[in-house]
């Protein structure tokens, strides 16, 4: 083979099917970090906007779902044992509870954040807590709220829809009353 | 035949109080039967109490407990692992790990009851499933593929490099040379 053709053959391109498999590797890769990225700018729920559904599975074994709820306001707190000011609205949430719970058109669901089962039910012990709770397994319904912190408190009107958010602890029950009663109306 | 009394002090076996001679042989039988039930109580105490110490295990050290915190990170705070993390949090999830140490877990499993509880992102390493492959797997292909390319790239260049001559070139010719002695030697005469 003369010298000429031997430069000819390692100097020419990649094989076409190997450009294509790169390029499309590429892209791929850039799709997914594309979606990726639209998943962690999306938002928190919007007031209005339908709230996702979910199931709770308490601490005493119930499995708890949130469409089997329509019709119905739901007050989903977010907290933890380990939360300081959960400790501030524990009372307050406790409090609301029981002036809802003989109507039953208001149901409260606690979900515990990144705690420890054996400190959950102790502040629950403690302050008296008993409405349905249960642990926020993997951070997947965190996730679904975009929630930022605990407390949080997210209140669903009869549609699902969100109604109001508390970022922070309630003062006082009658700061809950006041939002669940214009919803129960 | 023994008695038992409790007392303030706990159980006593054997006879309390005086006894005549007329029950001397029935007390006798009774003291030997009494001195027997005893030590087997007291071999089986022993033996129970030797279970339960060994089924105490030892509390897990700090080390114990570290050596597994450092493979998870605080689920609260990210980016901390849990041996460093100073939070209550973190140090009631060091505690559960001590707790579920002592109960014989192992390192598997309590990092498997950590991600059930609290996803993923506990783990220093991701998991070797679905995307995350992606983790794994690029890095070796893009490295692979760079190196093929830097050896075509240094292939292709050995190959443009023009050959040296087989035979190495001989000094020129001898008018050529001289040709050019001699047009040095004018321009240096004309230079002095």
């Amino acid at each position: 083979m003369t010298e000429e053709a031997s430069m000819t053959r390692t100097g020419k391109r990649l094989p076409l099917w190997v450009m294509a498999a790169s390029f499309a590797g590429l892209l791929a890769f850039l799709a997914l970090i594309a979606w990726g990225m639209r998943l962690n700018q999306t938002g928190p729920i919007a007031i209005g906007q339908k709230a996702p559904g979910f199931s709770l599975t308490t601490f005493d074994g119930q499995t708890l779902k949130t469409e089997d709820y329509s019709g119905k306001v739901l007050v989903i707190n977010f907290w933890a044992s380990w939360c300081q000011p959960c400790e501030q609205e524990a009372d307050a949430l406790e409090q609301a509870w029981q002036a809802y719970k003989p109507g039953g058109q208001v149901v409260f669901l606690g979900v515990d954040y990144v705690d420890t089962e054996p400190q959950a039910l102790a502040f629950m012990k403690k302050f008296g807590v008993s409405y349905p709770n249960g642990p926020d397994l993997r951070t997947a319904i965190s996730q679904m709220f975009h929630t930022t912190g605990v407390p949080e408190t997210y209140i669903l009107d009869q549609q699902g829809k969100l109604a109001y958010v508390k970022k922070g602890p309630f003062e006082s029950a009658g700061e809950i009353t006041t939002v669940v009663d214009e919803l129960v109306k | 035949m023994p008695r038992w009394h409790k007392t303030g002090e706990g159980l006593v076996v054997g006879n309390i109080g005086l006894c005549d001679r007329t029950d001397l042989p029935q007390q006798n039988t009774g003291g030997i039967l009494a001195f027997t039930t005893l030590a087997l109580v007291l071999i089986l105490l022993v033996m129970v109490g030797i279970r339960v110490v060994a089924a105490q295990a030892p509390t897990p050290s700090d080390d114990d407990v570290n050596a597994v915190a450092r493979e998870l990170y605080c689920p609260v705070c990210e980016n901390i692992p849990l041996d460093v993390c100073p939070t209550t949090a973190c140090s009631q999830w060091r505690e559960l790990i001590r707790q579920m140490l002592a109960q014989g877990k192992s390192k598997e499993q309590i990092k498997q009851y950590f991600v059930a509880q609290y996803g993923d992102r506990v783990l220093a390493e991701p998991p070797r499933s679905g995307l995350n492959w992606l983790v794994y797997g690029l890095p070796p292909v893009i490295f692979l593929g760079g190196v093929y390319l830097v050896y075509r790239g240094l292939r292709g260049a050995s190959a443009r490099r023009p050959k040296p001559a087989s035979e190495p070139a001989g000094p020129p010719p001898a008018d050529n040379a001289d040709a050019y002695l001699a047009q040095v030697e004018e321009e240096l005469r004309r230079r002095l």
